[in-house]
């Protein structure tokens, strides 16, 4: 096994190895197969794997008409144009009936990279967490794929699954890796400050940790893989030991996975938590490095924050 | 069509029509003259065409029916309502917090509500949803939708249209309420969509025009549909806004307005008096 992989690279192989399994799963793409990697799904599954065309807006309407009648949709496309584009349908086609629809949205955030702006979407957390009944979960490497669309599988209701384009390392161990909708993962312990991480920022929380020892600062990093719903109970238990937080995510910072940690901190156990991700700002073109450490994606700035947060702990 | 049939078909489409504006009188809000111009589509799908059972709303086997122009939902409870699936007394519920009946057809609360529609353009793609699933499973039910006029300005209508022609959805026929009037005037002044048949068959589909205040007409395009094999079929139904109301017909005015005491009394005296 590659110590790497794209958690798109793994959403198309799960959907490949779980076929088998689930012969109800059905997939659709909107002409960007390849890239999604349901392609994978579609050479061992051609009768299971429909091409809407550059036409999201149908393609999550037309799984919502196949979730009707027992099946289970996985509708796939760029994060910006599942989320972006069809949020409308999303929301009144899905949504609101409640649908069994699994919306996988790969080449989230910037890490997209050289195709710049239009194609960085930087919102979708925000959009599909507002909307009620609507699970959100951004898997941090390849195993947690894996086990993330087969609990999305197994869910029952829409489930907004969100990939990156670029190789991220393993982070788990198969044997005792464990995956649970709605429960956040201490990836390791710590006192001082909790570190809240999810999807790519994970492995680069995890390089904080390392820099803030240094400073003789122990930090606790937690993968939040469920933003919605949120580990409210984790949350609370390790902010109630360290008394400061702070959020990493590939993500505006207003709406993601920060704004919904300072939403439940706020009302159960309030405690500084500072908040790294885009800052309410487009992306742009560029090499993935060089856009993380633009953006502040960087352990660096994690650390920064931590120690920010750590000073104003009262 | 024999005569028997037609009759019932004939008395069912005034009870849609007279449950319509109860409906909508009661909520003093709501759709009446889409509701009313699609009444005999209607009355021949309920009572006549599709393959449904009241008692087992979700049989996997049944026939689906999506109301795309979700807005004219009190036709469809007033369908469902005559057709047993709950009690035409509801009908007067429409669009209170306490009701079943929401402004726009609700799959998850509305016994016989095959899907959420509203937003229009959604339940057109949910249709070829539920037609493509059918194809892959090998099931023969059928999948009927009902669109606006105005609706089909709505890109994600084509989108379906390219959609359900591709994967030759032949157990699929929409109609299109032909009707002429949006809410901001004559379809053909706001942007016009015409000609809609021959933009369904440049969709590659299968299409068929008729004047659908014609139960035998209706009966004839929803045959030709059932016989036309690797298409989907579109019937674009000329219709009258507002139809068996002289006051409301025709009038754009009578698309989003509930009818006061007065006209209400009226227009059940009209609509009754000619069916006697």
């Amino acid at each position: 096994m590659a110590d790497k992989i794209a958690t798109r690279q793994a959403y198309g192989d799960a959907l490949t190895a779980l076929g088998e399994k689930y012969e109800n799963v059905v997939v659709l793409d909107a002409d960007l197969a390849e890239a999604t990697k349901t392609g994978v799904f579609k050479k061992k599954f051609p009768e299971r794997h429909f091409d809407c065309g550059i036409a999201e807006g149908n393609m999550i309407a037309v799984a919502a008409g196949i979730a009707t009648t027992g099946k289970i949709p996985f509708a796939s496309s760029f994060a910006m144009f599942a989320a972006g584009r069809a949020y409308e349908q999303i929301r009144n086609a899905v949504g609101y009936p409640h649908l069994n629809v699994k919306i996988g949205a790969t080449h989230a955030g910037i890490s997209v990279g050289e195709d710049g702006a239009t194609h960085q979407c930087n919102e979708d957390i925000a959009l599909m967490r507002t909307i009620p009944g609507m699970t959100v979960i951004c898997p941090a490497d390849g195993l947690e794929t894996y086990a993330a669309v087969e609990a999305a599988i197994n869910h029952q209701g829409p489930v907004y699954l969100r990939f990156g384009r670029a190789a991220v390392p393993y982070l788990y161990d198969e044997k005792t890796y464990k995956f649970e909708i709605g429960k956040g993962i201490v990836l390791s312990e710590g006192k001082d400050v909790t570190i809240v991480a999810t999807g790519l920022m994970v492995h680069i929380a995890l390089e904080a940790k390392e820099l803030l020892k240094a400073d003789g600062i122990d930090a606790e990093v937690i993968n939040i893989h469920t933003i919605k719903p949120i580990d409210t109970e984790l949350l609370v238990k390790s902010a109630s030991k360290t008394g400061a937080v702070v959020t990493a995510e590939e993500h505006n910072v207003i709406g993601g996975l920060g704004g919904a940690v300072c939403e439940a901190l706020s009302e159960k156990l309030p405690v500084p938590v500072l908040r790294v991700g885009v800052e309410d700002k487009f992306g742009k073109s560029g090499k993935v490095p060089v856009l993380l450490e633009e953006y502040g994606l960087t352990a660096q700035n994690i650390a920064a924050k931590a120690k920010a947060a750590v000073a104003l702990k009262k | 069509m024999d005569k028997a049939t037609k009759t019932l078909l004939e008395e069912k489409a005034l009870a849609i029509r007279l449950g319509t504006l109860e409906a909508v009188h009661a909520a003093s809000s709501g759709h009446p003259g889409g509701s009313l111009s699609i009444a005999d589509i209607l009355s021949y799908l309920f009572f006549k065409e599709m393959r449904i059972d009241p008692k087992n709303p979700d049989w996997a086997d049944r026939d689906r029916f999506v109301l795309s122009k979700g807005h004219t939902a009190p036709a469809l409870y007033a369908a469902l309502a005559n057709r047993g699936y709950f009690d035409t007394a509801l009908l007067k519920t429409f669009r209170s917090a306490d009701s079943f009946l929401q402004g726009h057809p609700d799959m998850k609360h509305t016994p016989g509500v095959d899907m959420t529609t509203g937003s229009l353009g959604l339940g057109f793609s949910a249709a070829c949803g539920m037609a493509l699933s059918g194809k892959i499973s090998n099931k023969d039910y059928r999948v009927y939708a009902v669109l606006g006029d105005g609706e089909v300005e709505e890109g994600q209508v084509w989108e379906a249209a390219m959609f359900a022609a591709h994967y030759k959805l032949d157990n699929l026929c929409i109609f299109v309420d032909f009707n002429g009037l949006q809410i901001d005037g004559p379809i053909v002044d706001v942007v016009d969509p015409t000609p809609i048949d021959k933009k369904f068959e440049a969709f590659n589909w299968n299409f068929i025009c008729i004047y659908c205040h014609d139960l035998e007409a209706i009966e004839a395009a929803a045959e030709a549909a059932k016989a036309c094999k690797g298409k989907p079929t579109a019937v674009i139904c000329t219709c009258t806004k507002g139809k068996g109301v002289s006051f409301m017909e025709n009038k754009v005015g009578w698309h989003g307005k509930a009818p006061n005491d007065d006209e209400y009394a009226q227009a059940v005296a009209e609509l009754t008096a000619k069916n006697n």
